[in-house]
Protein backbone atom coordinates (compact mmCIF):
# COMPACT_ATOMS: atom_id res chain seq x y z
CA UNK A 1 0.00 0.00 0.00
CA UNK A 2 1.05 3.59 -0.56
CA UNK A 3 1.40 5.52 2.69
CA UNK A 4 -0.45 8.85 2.82
CA UNK A 5 1.19 12.13 3.81
CA UNK A 6 0.10 12.92 7.38
CA UNK A 7 -2.77 15.38 7.45
CA UNK A 8 -5.14 17.00 5.03
CA UNK A 9 -3.78 18.89 2.03
CA UNK A 10 -5.54 21.18 -0.40
CA UNK A 11 -5.40 20.57 -4.14
CA UNK A 12 -6.74 22.77 -6.92
CA UNK A 13 -9.22 21.20 -9.32
CA UNK A 14 -7.82 21.33 -12.86
CA UNK A 15 -10.69 19.83 -14.81
CA UNK A 16 -14.36 18.96 -14.47
CA UNK A 17 -15.80 16.64 -17.07
CA UNK A 18 -19.45 15.56 -17.27
CA UNK A 19 -20.12 11.97 -18.36
CA UNK A 20 -23.87 11.60 -18.49
CA UNK A 21 -25.01 12.30 -14.93
CA UNK A 22 -21.51 11.63 -13.54
CA UNK A 23 -18.77 14.18 -12.97
CA UNK A 24 -15.09 13.30 -13.34
CA UNK A 25 -12.84 15.66 -11.36
CA UNK A 26 -9.11 15.92 -11.97
CA UNK A 27 -6.78 17.55 -9.43
CA UNK A 28 -2.96 17.56 -9.57
CA UNK A 29 -1.42 16.21 -6.35
CA UNK A 30 2.25 17.21 -6.51
CA UNK A 31 2.94 16.33 -2.85
CA UNK A 32 1.14 13.00 -2.77
CA UNK A 33 2.49 9.52 -3.57
CA UNK A 34 1.11 7.49 -6.45
CA UNK A 35 -1.90 5.56 -5.17
CA UNK A 36 -2.28 1.84 -5.71
CA UNK A 37 -5.37 0.62 -7.56
CA UNK A 38 -8.22 0.21 -5.08
CA UNK A 39 -6.97 2.81 -2.62
CA UNK A 40 -9.19 5.77 -1.75
CA UNK A 41 -9.12 9.40 -0.62
CA UNK A 42 -11.26 11.42 1.74
CA UNK A 43 -12.54 14.46 -0.17
CA UNK A 44 -14.15 17.72 0.89
CA UNK A 45 -14.62 21.05 -0.82
CA UNK A 46 -12.25 23.63 0.63
CA UNK A 47 -14.99 26.27 0.55
CA UNK A 48 -18.65 26.00 1.55
CA UNK A 49 -18.43 22.49 2.98
CA UNK A 50 -21.64 22.77 4.98
CA UNK A 51 -24.80 24.77 4.56
CA UNK A 52 -26.33 22.47 1.97
CA UNK A 53 -29.43 20.31 2.41
CA UNK A 54 -30.06 19.71 6.13
CA UNK A 55 -27.11 22.07 6.87
CA UNK A 56 -24.71 19.40 5.68
CA UNK A 57 -22.14 18.15 4.64
CA UNK A 58 -19.92 18.12 7.71
CA UNK A 59 -17.60 15.12 7.28
CA UNK A 60 -15.41 14.39 4.26
CA UNK A 61 -16.55 11.73 1.77
CA UNK A 62 -14.59 8.64 0.69
CA UNK A 63 -13.87 8.02 -3.03
CA UNK A 64 -11.78 5.37 -4.70
CA UNK A 65 -9.24 6.89 -7.03
CA UNK A 66 -10.23 6.37 -10.68
CA UNK A 67 -6.90 7.25 -12.27
CA UNK A 68 -3.67 8.88 -11.20
CA UNK A 69 -1.13 10.26 -13.62
CA UNK A 70 0.68 13.37 -14.74
CA UNK A 71 -2.66 15.23 -14.94
CA UNK A 72 -3.40 14.43 -11.33
CA UNK A 73 -5.82 12.35 -9.34
CA UNK A 74 -9.15 11.56 -11.00
CA UNK A 75 -12.37 10.83 -9.14
CA UNK A 76 -15.81 9.85 -10.43
CA UNK A 77 -18.72 11.51 -8.64
CA UNK A 78 -22.48 11.27 -8.73
CA UNK A 79 -24.93 13.38 -6.75
CA UNK A 80 -26.48 11.21 -4.05
CA UNK A 81 -26.57 13.65 -1.12
CA UNK A 82 -25.32 17.00 0.15
CA UNK A 83 -21.63 15.98 0.11
CA UNK A 84 -21.56 14.71 -3.45
CA UNK A 85 -23.79 17.62 -4.53
CA UNK A 86 -21.18 20.10 -3.31
CA UNK A 87 -18.24 18.16 -4.76
CA UNK A 88 -19.98 17.94 -8.15
CA UNK A 89 -20.20 21.75 -8.24
CA UNK A 90 -16.42 22.14 -8.15
CA UNK A 91 -14.65 23.39 -11.23
CA UNK A 92 -11.20 24.48 -12.34
CA UNK A 93 -9.36 26.46 -9.66
CA UNK A 94 -11.61 25.38 -6.79
CA UNK A 95 -9.93 23.98 -3.69
CA UNK A 96 -10.29 20.29 -2.87
CA UNK A 97 -9.26 18.97 0.57
CA UNK A 98 -7.82 15.47 0.37
CA UNK A 99 -6.45 12.88 2.79
CA UNK A 100 -4.89 9.85 1.17
CA UNK A 101 -4.18 7.52 -0.48
CA UNK A 102 -5.75 5.30 2.18
CA UNK A 103 -6.60 1.66 2.67
CA UNK A 104 -5.64 -1.58 0.98
CA UNK A 105 -6.13 -2.03 -2.76
CA UNK A 106 -6.41 -4.94 -5.18
CA UNK A 107 -4.08 -7.95 -5.28
CA UNK A 108 -3.23 -9.37 -8.72
CA UNK A 109 -4.85 -12.63 -9.81
CA UNK A 110 -3.03 -15.92 -9.25
CA UNK A 111 -1.16 -17.31 -12.26
CA UNK A 112 -3.57 -19.07 -14.60
CA UNK A 113 -6.55 -16.95 -13.63
CA UNK A 114 -7.80 -14.09 -15.79
CA UNK A 115 -9.11 -10.95 -14.16
CA UNK A 116 -12.81 -10.23 -14.63
CA UNK A 117 -13.70 -6.67 -13.65
CA UNK A 118 -17.32 -6.19 -12.67
CA UNK A 119 -18.62 -2.71 -11.91
CA UNK A 120 -21.90 -0.95 -11.32
CA UNK A 121 -22.59 2.77 -11.61
CA UNK A 122 -19.98 5.04 -10.05
CA UNK A 123 -18.36 1.84 -8.75
CA UNK A 124 -16.56 1.46 -12.08
CA UNK A 125 -14.03 4.07 -10.84
CA UNK A 126 -11.48 1.81 -9.09
CA UNK A 127 -11.77 -0.73 -11.92
CA UNK A 128 -10.43 1.86 -14.40
CA UNK A 129 -7.07 2.29 -12.62
CA UNK A 130 -6.94 -1.47 -11.98
CA UNK A 131 -7.60 -2.30 -15.63
CA UNK A 132 -4.83 0.12 -16.66
CA UNK A 133 -2.39 -1.64 -14.30
CA UNK A 134 -3.35 -5.14 -15.41
CA UNK A 135 -3.16 -4.30 -19.12
CA UNK A 136 0.19 -2.56 -18.61
CA UNK A 137 1.46 -5.77 -16.99
CA UNK A 138 0.32 -7.71 -20.06
CA UNK A 139 -2.53 -9.47 -18.30
CA UNK A 140 -6.10 -9.78 -19.54
CA UNK A 141 -8.63 -7.52 -17.82
CA UNK A 142 -12.11 -7.87 -19.27
CA UNK A 143 -14.55 -5.27 -17.96
CA UNK A 144 -18.26 -5.89 -17.36
CA UNK A 145 -20.15 -2.82 -16.28
CA UNK A 146 -23.76 -2.10 -15.47
CA UNK A 147 -25.78 1.10 -15.39
CA UNK A 148 -29.35 2.24 -14.83
CA UNK A 149 -29.81 3.49 -18.41
CA UNK A 150 -28.06 4.73 -21.52
CA UNK A 151 -27.34 8.18 -20.07
CA UNK A 152 -25.45 6.68 -17.15
CA UNK A 153 -23.75 4.22 -19.50
CA UNK A 154 -21.89 7.14 -21.10
CA UNK A 155 -19.37 6.65 -18.28
CA UNK A 156 -18.51 3.34 -19.95
CA UNK A 157 -15.87 5.19 -22.01
CA UNK A 158 -13.73 5.21 -18.85
CA UNK A 159 -12.90 1.53 -19.34
CA UNK A 160 -11.29 -0.28 -22.26
CA UNK A 161 -13.55 -2.58 -24.30
CA UNK A 162 -16.31 -2.99 -21.72
CA UNK A 163 -19.34 -5.25 -22.00
CA UNK A 164 -22.22 -3.05 -20.87
CA UNK A 165 -25.53 -3.94 -19.26
CA UNK A 166 -28.35 -1.50 -18.53
CA UNK A 167 -31.44 -1.96 -16.39
CA UNK A 168 -33.68 -0.53 -19.11
CA UNK A 169 -31.93 -2.18 -22.05
CA UNK A 170 -31.24 1.13 -23.78
CA UNK A 171 -27.58 0.20 -24.18
CA UNK A 172 -25.95 -3.21 -24.29
CA UNK A 173 -27.34 -6.23 -22.43
CA UNK A 174 -30.85 -5.68 -21.05
CA UNK A 175 -30.44 -6.85 -17.47
CA UNK A 176 -27.95 -7.11 -14.65
CA UNK A 177 -24.18 -6.94 -14.95
CA UNK A 178 -24.01 -10.07 -12.79
CA UNK A 179 -25.74 -11.94 -15.66
CA UNK A 180 -22.79 -10.97 -17.88
CA UNK A 181 -20.47 -12.19 -15.12
CA UNK A 182 -22.24 -15.56 -14.98
CA UNK A 183 -21.91 -16.03 -18.74
CA UNK A 184 -18.19 -15.19 -18.57
CA UNK A 185 -17.70 -17.73 -15.78
CA UNK A 186 -19.65 -20.32 -17.81
CA UNK A 187 -17.24 -19.76 -20.71
CA UNK A 188 -14.08 -19.87 -18.57
CA UNK A 189 -14.24 -20.54 -14.83
CA UNK A 190 -10.52 -19.91 -14.23
CA UNK A 191 -11.14 -16.30 -13.32
CA UNK A 192 -10.51 -13.86 -10.51
CA UNK A 193 -13.31 -11.36 -9.95
CA UNK A 194 -12.75 -7.72 -9.03
CA UNK A 195 -15.98 -5.93 -8.25
CA UNK A 196 -17.18 -2.52 -7.13
CA UNK A 197 -20.68 -1.13 -7.17
CA UNK A 198 -23.90 -0.81 -5.21
CA UNK A 199 -24.34 -3.12 -2.19
CA UNK A 200 -26.98 -5.32 -3.85
CA UNK A 201 -24.68 -5.90 -6.82
CA UNK A 202 -21.71 -6.69 -4.59
CA UNK A 203 -23.78 -9.09 -2.50
CA UNK A 204 -24.86 -10.86 -5.71
CA UNK A 205 -21.21 -11.06 -6.82
CA UNK A 206 -20.17 -12.38 -3.40
CA UNK A 207 -22.85 -15.10 -3.48
CA UNK A 208 -22.03 -16.02 -7.10
CA UNK A 209 -18.29 -16.25 -6.39
CA UNK A 210 -18.97 -18.46 -3.38
CA UNK A 211 -21.28 -20.71 -5.41
CA UNK A 212 -18.75 -21.05 -8.24
CA UNK A 213 -15.70 -21.23 -5.92
CA UNK A 214 -14.08 -18.35 -7.80
CA UNK A 215 -11.89 -15.89 -5.88
CA UNK A 216 -13.34 -12.40 -5.69
CA UNK A 217 -12.08 -9.12 -4.32
CA UNK A 218 -14.76 -6.57 -3.52
CA UNK A 219 -14.08 -2.83 -3.24
CA UNK A 220 -16.62 -1.82 -0.61
CA UNK A 221 -18.26 1.48 0.12
CA UNK A 222 -19.33 2.41 3.64
CA UNK A 223 -20.39 5.51 5.47
CA UNK A 224 -17.08 6.66 6.87
CA UNK A 225 -16.18 9.58 9.14
CA UNK A 226 -12.38 9.53 9.02
CA UNK A 227 -10.90 7.03 6.54
CA UNK A 228 -7.86 6.16 8.70
CA UNK A 229 -9.18 3.77 11.34
CA UNK A 230 -10.06 6.31 14.02
CA UNK A 231 -13.85 6.25 14.17
CA UNK A 232 -14.68 2.52 13.85
CA UNK A 233 -17.83 3.56 11.99
CA UNK A 234 -17.39 1.84 8.62
CA UNK A 235 -17.47 -1.81 9.67
CA UNK A 236 -18.70 -4.81 7.68
CA UNK A 237 -19.58 -8.17 9.27
CA UNK A 238 -17.03 -10.96 8.79
CA UNK A 239 -17.89 -14.58 8.00
CA UNK A 240 -16.07 -15.74 11.13
CA UNK A 241 -17.86 -13.26 13.39
CA UNK A 242 -16.86 -9.76 14.36
CA UNK A 243 -16.28 -6.85 12.02
CA UNK A 244 -13.64 -5.42 9.69
CA UNK A 245 -13.07 -1.69 9.26
CA UNK A 246 -13.64 -0.89 5.58
CA UNK A 247 -11.09 1.94 5.71
CA UNK A 248 -8.02 0.15 7.09
CA UNK A 249 -8.81 -3.56 6.57
CA UNK A 250 -10.23 -2.68 3.10
CA UNK A 251 -11.73 -1.06 1.16
CA UNK A 252 -10.85 -4.08 -0.99
CA UNK A 253 -11.79 -7.22 0.92
CA UNK A 254 -11.75 -10.88 -0.03
CA UNK A 255 -15.37 -11.86 -0.68
CA UNK A 256 -14.88 -15.13 1.18
CA UNK A 257 -14.03 -13.23 4.37
CA UNK A 258 -17.40 -11.48 4.44
CA UNK A 259 -20.60 -12.74 6.01
CA UNK A 260 -22.50 -10.54 3.57
CA UNK A 261 -22.32 -7.15 1.93
CA UNK A 262 -24.66 -5.04 4.08
CA UNK A 263 -27.50 -3.22 2.34
CA UNK A 264 -27.05 0.54 2.19
CA UNK B 1 4.79 22.67 30.21
CA UNK B 2 1.45 21.85 31.73
CA UNK B 3 0.96 19.75 34.82
CA UNK B 4 -2.14 17.60 34.42
CA UNK B 5 -2.39 15.69 37.70
CA UNK B 6 1.26 14.74 37.56
CA UNK B 7 1.57 14.32 33.78
CA UNK B 8 3.98 16.82 32.28
CA UNK B 9 2.44 17.85 28.97
CA UNK B 10 4.21 19.88 26.32
CA UNK B 11 1.03 21.64 25.23
CA UNK B 12 -2.66 21.59 26.15
CA UNK B 13 -4.11 19.51 23.27
CA UNK B 14 -5.04 15.88 23.87
CA UNK B 15 -7.29 13.56 21.89
CA UNK B 16 -10.70 12.51 23.13
CA UNK B 17 -10.94 8.81 23.93
CA UNK B 18 -12.25 6.79 21.01
CA UNK B 19 -11.50 9.39 18.37
CA UNK B 20 -8.00 8.33 17.30
CA UNK B 21 -6.45 4.90 16.77
CA UNK B 22 -2.74 5.68 16.84
CA UNK B 23 -1.85 2.15 15.73
CA UNK B 24 -4.07 2.27 12.63
CA UNK B 25 -2.99 5.87 11.94
CA UNK B 26 0.66 4.82 11.99
CA UNK B 27 -0.09 2.22 9.32
CA UNK B 28 -1.92 4.82 7.20
CA UNK B 29 0.59 7.68 7.60
CA UNK B 30 3.83 5.92 8.55
CA UNK B 31 6.43 7.42 10.88
CA UNK B 32 5.36 10.94 9.87
CA UNK B 33 2.66 10.46 12.51
CA UNK B 34 5.29 10.03 15.22
CA UNK B 35 7.47 12.88 13.94
CA UNK B 36 4.55 15.29 14.14
CA UNK B 37 2.38 13.65 16.78
CA UNK B 38 -0.52 16.04 17.24
CA UNK B 39 -1.37 15.38 20.88
CA UNK B 40 0.55 16.05 24.13
CA UNK B 41 -0.81 12.82 25.63
CA UNK B 42 -2.55 9.94 23.92
CA UNK B 43 -5.85 8.72 25.32
CA UNK B 44 -6.70 5.15 24.28
CA UNK B 45 -10.05 3.85 23.18
CA UNK B 46 -12.11 2.42 26.00
CA UNK B 47 -10.81 -0.95 27.18
CA UNK B 48 -13.12 -3.45 28.87
CA UNK B 49 -12.28 -6.62 30.76
CA UNK B 50 -13.55 -8.90 27.99
CA UNK B 51 -13.28 -8.30 24.21
CA UNK B 52 -16.21 -6.55 22.53
CA UNK B 53 -17.11 -6.67 18.83
CA UNK B 54 -19.02 -3.39 18.98
CA UNK B 55 -22.48 -2.52 17.73
CA UNK B 56 -24.04 -3.70 14.45
CA UNK B 57 -23.78 -1.15 11.62
CA UNK B 58 -24.81 1.44 10.65
CA UNK B 59 -22.77 3.18 13.34
CA UNK B 60 -22.62 6.74 12.02
CA UNK B 61 -25.09 9.48 11.12
CA UNK B 62 -24.12 12.96 9.97
CA UNK B 63 -26.10 15.85 11.46
CA UNK B 64 -25.91 19.61 10.94
CA UNK B 65 -22.33 20.33 12.13
CA UNK B 66 -22.02 17.05 13.94
CA UNK B 67 -21.99 13.30 14.06
CA UNK B 68 -24.12 10.77 15.91
CA UNK B 69 -22.22 7.56 16.59
CA UNK B 70 -23.08 4.24 18.16
CA UNK B 71 -19.80 2.38 17.89
CA UNK B 72 -20.30 0.24 20.98
CA UNK B 73 -16.74 0.31 22.36
CA UNK B 74 -15.19 -2.46 20.23
CA UNK B 75 -11.90 -3.50 21.81
CA UNK B 76 -9.64 -6.50 22.31
CA UNK B 77 -10.32 -6.73 26.02
CA UNK B 78 -7.78 -6.12 28.76
CA UNK B 79 -5.50 -9.01 27.83
CA UNK B 80 -5.42 -8.20 24.12
CA UNK B 81 -4.79 -4.53 24.92
CA UNK B 82 -1.90 -5.26 27.28
CA UNK B 83 -0.27 -7.88 25.05
CA UNK B 84 -0.84 -6.45 21.56
CA UNK B 85 -1.58 -2.73 21.78
CA UNK B 86 0.31 -1.49 24.81
CA UNK B 87 3.79 -2.17 23.37
CA UNK B 88 2.87 -0.16 20.25
CA UNK B 89 1.24 2.68 22.19
CA UNK B 90 4.26 2.83 24.50
CA UNK B 91 6.34 3.74 21.43
CA UNK B 92 4.39 6.99 20.99
CA UNK B 93 6.40 10.10 21.87
CA UNK B 94 3.87 11.24 24.53
CA UNK B 95 2.43 9.90 27.81
CA UNK B 96 -0.30 7.29 27.48
CA UNK B 97 -3.67 7.56 29.21
CA UNK B 98 -5.59 4.29 29.17
CA UNK B 99 -9.37 4.64 29.21
CA UNK B 100 -11.30 1.80 30.87
CA UNK B 101 -14.93 0.96 31.44
CA UNK B 102 -16.67 -1.58 33.64
CA UNK B 103 -20.30 -2.16 34.47
CA UNK B 104 -19.49 -2.86 38.13
CA UNK B 105 -16.95 -1.55 40.63
CA UNK B 106 -15.39 -5.02 40.69
CA UNK B 107 -14.76 -4.90 36.93
CA UNK B 108 -13.20 -1.46 37.17
CA UNK B 109 -11.02 -2.58 40.09
CA UNK B 110 -9.77 -5.54 38.03
CA UNK B 111 -8.94 -3.21 35.13
CA UNK B 112 -7.06 -0.57 37.14
CA UNK B 113 -5.17 -3.18 39.16
CA UNK B 114 -3.99 -4.87 35.97
CA UNK B 115 -2.78 -1.52 34.58
CA UNK B 116 -1.27 -0.26 37.83
CA UNK B 117 2.12 -1.91 37.40
CA UNK B 118 2.43 -1.06 33.69
CA UNK B 119 4.90 1.79 33.67
CA UNK B 120 3.80 2.68 30.14
CA UNK B 121 0.41 3.73 31.48
CA UNK B 122 0.85 7.27 32.77
CA UNK B 123 -2.74 7.71 33.89
CA UNK B 124 -6.08 5.93 33.81
CA UNK B 125 -9.29 7.52 32.56
CA UNK B 126 -12.54 6.00 33.78
CA UNK B 127 -15.39 5.91 31.29
CA UNK B 128 -18.40 6.02 33.60
CA UNK B 129 -20.97 6.34 30.80
CA UNK B 130 -21.86 2.71 31.30
CA UNK B 131 -25.22 1.46 32.52
CA UNK B 132 -25.27 -0.10 35.94
CA UNK B 133 -26.46 -3.66 35.31
CA UNK B 134 -28.79 -3.42 38.33
CA UNK B 135 -30.39 0.02 37.83
CA UNK B 136 -29.90 0.55 34.10
CA UNK B 137 -28.72 4.11 34.82
CA UNK B 138 -25.30 5.29 33.76
CA UNK B 139 -22.91 5.01 36.69
CA UNK B 140 -21.69 8.51 35.97
CA UNK B 141 -25.12 10.11 35.93
CA UNK B 142 -25.72 9.52 39.65
CA UNK B 143 -23.31 11.33 42.03
CA UNK B 144 -23.73 8.77 44.83
CA UNK B 145 -23.16 5.79 42.58
CA UNK B 146 -20.15 7.47 40.94
CA UNK B 147 -18.64 8.20 44.34
CA UNK B 148 -19.17 4.62 45.51
CA UNK B 149 -17.44 3.22 42.42
CA UNK B 150 -14.52 5.64 42.75
CA UNK B 151 -14.03 4.86 46.44
CA UNK B 152 -13.66 1.19 45.46
CA UNK B 153 -11.25 1.93 42.61
CA UNK B 154 -9.13 4.75 44.05
CA UNK B 155 -7.07 2.72 46.57
CA UNK B 156 -6.23 0.05 43.98
CA UNK B 157 -3.92 2.11 41.77
CA UNK B 158 -1.09 4.58 42.17
CA UNK B 159 -1.78 6.04 38.74
CA UNK B 160 -3.61 9.34 38.43
CA UNK B 161 -7.32 8.76 37.86
CA UNK B 162 -9.20 10.93 35.39
CA UNK B 163 -12.98 10.62 35.44
CA UNK B 164 -14.65 11.16 32.06
CA UNK B 165 -17.94 12.73 33.07
CA UNK B 166 -21.16 12.10 31.22
CA UNK B 167 -23.10 15.16 30.08
CA UNK B 168 -26.34 13.17 30.29
CA UNK B 169 -27.10 14.06 33.88
CA UNK B 170 -29.15 16.62 35.75
CA UNK B 171 -26.23 18.49 37.32
CA UNK B 172 -22.78 17.77 35.94
CA UNK B 173 -21.08 20.00 38.54
CA UNK B 174 -22.53 17.80 41.26
CA UNK B 175 -21.17 14.60 39.68
CA UNK B 176 -17.81 16.34 39.22
CA UNK B 177 -17.83 17.28 42.88
CA UNK B 178 -18.66 13.69 43.82
CA UNK B 179 -15.75 12.47 41.69
CA UNK B 180 -13.35 14.91 43.31
CA UNK B 181 -14.51 14.03 46.82
CA UNK B 182 -14.04 10.32 46.09
CA UNK B 183 -10.46 10.78 44.91
CA UNK B 184 -10.46 11.70 41.21
CA UNK B 185 -7.22 13.45 40.21
CA UNK B 186 -8.84 15.18 37.22
CA UNK B 187 -12.12 15.21 35.35
CA UNK B 188 -12.70 15.31 31.59
CA UNK B 189 -15.84 16.37 29.76
CA UNK B 190 -17.99 16.24 27.78
CA UNK B 191 -18.67 12.75 26.54
CA UNK B 192 -21.20 12.55 23.69
CA UNK B 193 -24.74 13.81 24.21
CA UNK B 194 -27.38 11.09 24.03
CA UNK B 195 -28.91 11.32 20.57
CA UNK B 196 -31.21 9.60 18.12
CA UNK B 197 -30.94 9.39 14.34
CA UNK B 198 -34.04 8.59 12.29
CA UNK B 199 -33.77 6.40 9.20
CA UNK B 200 -33.67 8.75 6.18
CA UNK B 201 -36.27 6.77 4.24
CA UNK B 202 -38.29 5.20 7.10
CA UNK B 203 -38.67 7.98 9.70
CA UNK B 204 -40.36 5.69 12.24
CA UNK B 205 -37.28 3.44 12.35
CA UNK B 206 -33.86 4.16 13.82
CA UNK B 207 -30.95 4.52 11.40
CA UNK B 208 -28.28 3.29 13.79
CA UNK B 209 -27.89 -0.44 14.26
CA UNK B 210 -27.94 -0.06 18.05
CA UNK B 211 -31.00 2.20 17.98
CA UNK B 212 -29.54 5.30 19.61
CA UNK B 213 -26.14 6.93 19.93
CA UNK B 214 -24.19 9.98 21.03
CA UNK B 215 -23.74 13.37 19.37
CA UNK B 216 -20.34 15.04 18.95
CA UNK B 217 -18.82 17.78 16.83
CA UNK B 218 -19.38 21.54 16.68
CA UNK B 219 -23.11 20.97 17.28
CA UNK B 220 -22.34 20.25 20.97
CA UNK B 221 -19.74 22.99 21.58
CA UNK B 222 -22.00 25.49 23.33
CA UNK B 223 -23.33 22.77 25.65
CA UNK B 224 -19.80 21.59 26.36
CA UNK B 225 -18.64 25.11 27.22
CA UNK B 226 -21.52 25.54 29.67
CA UNK B 227 -20.71 22.23 31.36
CA UNK B 228 -16.96 22.89 31.51
CA UNK B 229 -17.60 26.31 33.07
CA UNK B 230 -19.94 24.81 35.66
CA UNK B 231 -17.52 22.03 36.56
CA UNK B 232 -14.39 24.19 36.66
CA UNK B 233 -16.17 26.60 38.98
CA UNK B 234 -16.99 23.76 41.36
CA UNK B 235 -13.90 21.53 41.60
CA UNK B 236 -10.25 22.17 42.39
CA UNK B 237 -8.85 19.26 40.35
CA UNK B 238 -7.81 19.95 36.75
CA UNK B 239 -10.46 19.84 34.04
CA UNK B 240 -9.89 18.52 30.51
CA UNK B 241 -12.45 20.26 28.30
CA UNK B 242 -13.75 18.99 24.99
CA UNK B 243 -16.75 19.12 22.70
CA UNK B 244 -16.68 20.42 19.14
CA UNK B 245 -13.29 22.14 19.24
CA UNK B 246 -12.31 22.99 15.64
CA UNK B 247 -10.00 26.00 15.97
CA UNK B 248 -7.48 27.60 18.30
CA UNK B 249 -10.10 30.16 19.25
CA UNK B 250 -12.40 27.36 20.36
CA UNK B 251 -9.59 25.83 22.43
CA UNK B 252 -9.02 29.23 24.05
CA UNK B 253 -12.72 29.40 24.93
CA UNK B 254 -12.42 26.12 26.84
CA UNK B 255 -9.24 27.27 28.60
CA UNK B 256 -10.99 30.51 29.52
CA UNK B 257 -13.86 28.45 30.88
CA UNK B 258 -11.43 26.93 33.35
CA UNK B 259 -10.01 23.91 31.55
CA UNK B 260 -6.35 23.06 32.16
CA UNK B 261 -6.15 21.15 28.89
CA UNK B 262 -8.49 20.44 25.99
CA UNK B 263 -9.17 17.48 23.74
CA UNK B 264 -9.89 17.29 20.02
CA UNK B 265 -12.12 14.49 18.78
CA UNK B 266 -14.48 14.69 15.85
CA UNK B 267 -12.41 17.38 14.11
CA UNK B 268 -9.60 14.81 13.76
CA UNK B 269 -11.96 12.78 11.56
CA UNK B 270 -12.03 15.69 9.11
CA UNK B 271 -8.27 16.16 9.21
CA UNK B 272 -5.98 13.70 11.01
CA UNK B 273 -3.57 16.57 11.73
CA UNK B 274 -6.28 19.00 12.87
CA UNK B 275 -4.91 19.12 16.42
CA UNK B 276 -1.57 20.39 15.13
CA UNK B 277 -3.32 23.27 13.37
CA UNK B 278 -5.46 23.98 16.43
CA UNK B 279 -2.35 24.13 18.62
CA UNK B 280 -0.70 26.62 16.24
CA UNK B 281 -3.86 28.71 16.05
CA UNK B 282 -4.19 28.68 19.85
CA UNK B 283 -0.65 29.96 20.16
CA UNK B 284 -1.29 32.76 17.68
CA UNK B 285 -4.66 33.56 19.22
CA UNK B 286 -3.27 33.89 22.72
CA UNK B 287 -0.30 35.94 21.51
CA UNK B 288 -2.61 38.36 19.69
CA UNK B 289 -5.23 38.68 22.37
CA UNK B 290 -2.62 39.33 25.08
CA UNK B 291 -4.01 36.88 27.57
CA UNK B 292 -2.62 36.28 31.00
CA UNK B 293 0.79 34.74 31.61
CA UNK B 294 -0.81 31.72 33.24
CA UNK B 295 -2.54 30.86 29.99
CA UNK B 296 0.46 31.81 27.88
CA UNK B 297 2.50 29.03 29.49
CA UNK B 298 0.06 26.59 27.96
CA UNK B 299 1.15 27.45 24.46
CA UNK B 300 3.78 25.76 22.35
CA UNK B 301 7.30 27.17 22.17
CA UNK B 302 7.11 28.74 25.60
Amino acid sequence: MSVAPFGRRTLAVAQRRALGPYVALTAPDPDGPAPEPGQFYMLAAAQRWGGGDDERPFLPRAFSVMRAGPAGLEFLLEVVGPGTARLCELGPGDGLHVVGPLGLGFDPPDEGRRALLCGGGAGIAPLAIWQDALLAAGRPAAALIGFRDGAHARAGVLLANPRVATDDGSTGHHGLVTELLESELDADPDAAIYACGPPAMLEAVRALAARRAVPAQLALEAGMACGFGACFGCVVPLAGGGYARTCVDGPVLDAAALAEVPAA
Amino acid sequence: MIDLCGLALEHPILNGSGTYDAIAARRAFGDALLDAFPFSAFVSKTITLEPRAGNPPPRLYETPAGLVNSIGLPNKGLRGYVEEDLPQLAALPVPLVTNVMGSTAAELVALVEALDDRDDVAAIELNVSCPNVRTGLDIGSDPDELAAVLRAVRPRTRRPLVVKLTPNTADVARTAQAAEDAGADAVSLINTLRAYAPHPRRPASPWLGAGAGGLSGPAVRAVALAQVRAVAARVAVPVVGMGGIQTGAHAAQFLSAGATAVAVGTESFRDPAAATRIRRELHDFLAKSGVSRSMAVHTPDS
